[in-house]
């Protein structure tokens, strides 16, 4: 304890455990939904570390990656598991962050006051979607490369400086050695550095305003007399050893994935994948990785490129509108109307069947049910205002229940 | 609760589903492999390197490693097994030039490490019995899943030759159902090592998992009590 004393006395080593951990008061009444946070933080540091080791025997040379994966998957020392670690876990990160964004949604947590946890939160979401489509150029295999050339032809969409901008990001003027090289410098050092400083503003701006919950009730309304929640206990040990518990489950579903369908079925490590990049041949079907589906589904249904680029941009940026676009003095789902509960019902079921409609053929009927969904995914967002501000509310408790 | 098992359901439903519908207009058939299968692994080994690995490379993959997983030691593998290069720390490299298979073939043979994973083993195990006569083609056969394939009917002596009818059937030529039926025996021992060879790290994978899973079983009955031991006074 002296150490302690020694250290605290030269840096707030207590104070910043106590302020985020041991006397954050954190509402009592978290459900199944309030897991993921933790979980998401948890395959960071998991990525971070896999990543660290991939680093040490990966080469981002054209003539060189494809083998060094099947190098780390045959000769490094456990590195099968290194890698399938990191493969699984990148498409884990995005199940986990697409839970963690929809209990946002049900129980109204990008309301005021956390309209800034919120954008952090979508800052995140942006960063992680560049994060892995760059990863996934990585492996060097047909998928690799026809996947980042339909994405990158994409900035070529925009008028006058659209071709210059995608050479510019390509550096060459097909994705080529320059491209595999840079992509490798973002995925392992920029965007991990931007990733790591949004999620500390994330949580330092959520410690801020404190943790919503499933009642949408702002526990800090109602004090004891040492100024403490009457509904909150602290992080400390009761949510470190429930979401202990939550880490427990997880990684057995994780492990199950990792250790008995590492390709899961071709969605998490694609077939043509093994097949080292060749520029001359295009694969039959090019298919974004399973995440990025439901937008690539909208960037498909608009018949204009440039428009179809603007609608899947849009698609992204309107989820940072949400706490404007929200009129409703209710958060929870609990206590909302019916519109909302309809609204985002048909919402979830269209971000679903975009997802779906991303990985088929656009083709004839498929397009029409993908612009019909692209329709009712935006009015979700355009109407919001709307129905939020007309809907029947119901009384929401003083206190949590 | 209900939403939360409905998003579950249609996550289960969709990553259940395959991510490709299968290219090939041919029904392709079904071929059960067992990697922990050490004879059939030698067998596929030995046919490997007889007729494969003459124009093809494996180049990821090392001789003694697949010693190590075959249970052959390093004596054997060189004695029976290794034909195109003479240290046991090699890959299984080809000394065919790539200008010259261009020439000789029309494309340079792929490399056949991963080609299990890429194309799944039930494609190989219905393509590698699925040639037949074609007087057409320069090399005089044609393959029914992979049409005008570069490649001849390396394996004729061992199958015999078929021919196709009308409706696309394949009929044996030469040959009675025993020999029909012992190639296709060779062909699975052939398909579960290139199987083994796209994923040697497999038959770890599979071993290890399952003491993983019970550790995550066992310490779910230390954490859970924990949880609720520290939630007690939580009303």
């Amino acid at each position: 304890m002296r150490l302690l004393e020694w250290v605290d006395a030269r840096f707030p080593a207590s104070k910043l455990w106590n302020e985020h951990l041991a006397h954050y008061y954190a509402p009592k009444n978290f459900n199944f939904w309030y897991f993921f946070g933790a979980l998401a933080l948890l395959i960071l540091a998991l990525q971070i570390v896999t990543g660290i080791f991939l680093t040490m025997h990966y080469k981002p040379d054209t003539e060189l990656a494809f083998a060094s994966v099947e190098y780390i998957m045959r000769d490094v020392e456990w590195g099968w598991l290194i890698r399938y670690l990191h493969s699984t876990g990148a498409s884990a990160f995005f199940v986990v962050i697409y839970l963690h964004m929809f209990r946002g949604l049900l129980y109204g947590s990008y309301k005021k006051p956390r309209e800034l946890v919120w954008i952090f939160g979508m800052l995140i979401y942006l960063a992680l979607m560049a994060e892995a489509f760059m990863g996934y150029l990585l492996p060097w295999g047909q998928m690799s490369y026809w996947g980042a050339q339909v994405i990158i032809s994409l900035f070529g969409a925009i008028p006058y400086i659209g071709e210059g901008l995608a050479l510019w990001i390509r550096g060459d003027f097909v994705v080529a050695d320059a491209t595999l090289n840079r992509f490798f410098a973002f995925h392992v050092i920029a965007v991990p550095l931007v990733l790591l400083g949004l999620v500390v503003a994330h949580i330092i701006a959520l410690h801020e305003v404190g943790s919503n919950n499933p009642d949408g009730v702002e526990i800090k309304q109602v004090k004891d007399d040492e100024g403490i929640p009457v509904d909150g206990i602290a992080f400390h040990p009761y949510y470190s050893v429930k979401d202990l518990v939550g880490v427990i489950v997880f990684l057995f579903i994780f492990s199950i994935i990792l250790f008995y369908m590492p390709e899961m079925g071709g969605w998490f490590l694609e077939k043509d994948n093994f097949i080292p990049a060749d520029p001359l041949k295009t694969p039959e079907h090019i298919v974004p990785l399973w995440y990025f589906t439901p937008f690539y589904a909208i960037l498909r249904a608009v018949p204009d490129k440039l428009f179809g680029v603007i609608a899947m941009g849009g698609a992204i940026f309107v989820l940072f509108l949400i706490p404007w676009l929200d009129r409703s003095p209710v958060k929870s789902i609990r206590y909302r109307g019916p519109l909302f509960k309809v609204a985002l019902t048909i919402f979830t079921m269209s971000f679903l069947a975009l997802g779906y409609l991303g990985t088929q053929p656009a083709t004839g009927l498929y397009t029409l049910m993908a612009q019909v969904f692209s329709i009712l995914y935006f009015s979700f967002f355009l109407f919001m205002p709307l129905y939020t501000a007309i809907d029947k509310d119901k009384p929401v408790p003083h206190r949590v229940t | 609760m209900k939403l939360t098992l409905g998003l579950l359901l249609s996550l289960t439903a969709f990553f259940a589903s395959p991510a490709y519908a299968a290219s090939s207009k041919v029904a392709l058939d079904n071929v059960e492999l067992d990697l922990s299968d050490k004879a059939s692994l030698q067998r596929g080994a030995k046919i490997f390197m007889n007729y494969c690995l003459s124009c093809h490379s494996a180049s990821y993959m090392r001789y003694n490693r697949m010693g190590k997983d075959l249970g052959l030691s390093d004596k054997q593998v060189k004695e029976s097994l290794m034909f195109a290069s003479d240290k046991v720390g090699d890959t299984m490299t080809v000394a065919m030039r790539p200008e010259d298979a261009k020439k000789w073939f029309g494309v340079v043979p792929p490399d056949l490490s991963v080609i299990s994973r890429a194309r799944g083993t039930d494609w190989l195990y219905t393509y590698l019995r699925s040639y037949y006569l074609d007087t057409d083609k320069p090399l005089g056969t044609n393959n029914l899943v992979f049409t005008d394939v570069g490649m001849p009917h390396v394996l004729w002596q061992e199958q015999g030759y078929l021919r196709k009818d009308s409706d696309n059937q394949l009929h044996a030529l030469t040959g009675d159902q025993e020999m029909a039926f012992e190639y296709s025996m060779m062909i699975r021992d052939l398909v579960n090592f290139m199987a083994y060879i796209g994923e040697p790290s497999k038959i770890e994978r599979l071993a290890l998992g399952k003491w993983v899973l019970l550790y995550l079983v066992l310490f779910f009955f230390v954490a859970y009590p924990l949880k609720k031991a520290f939630w007690e006074d939580v009303h």
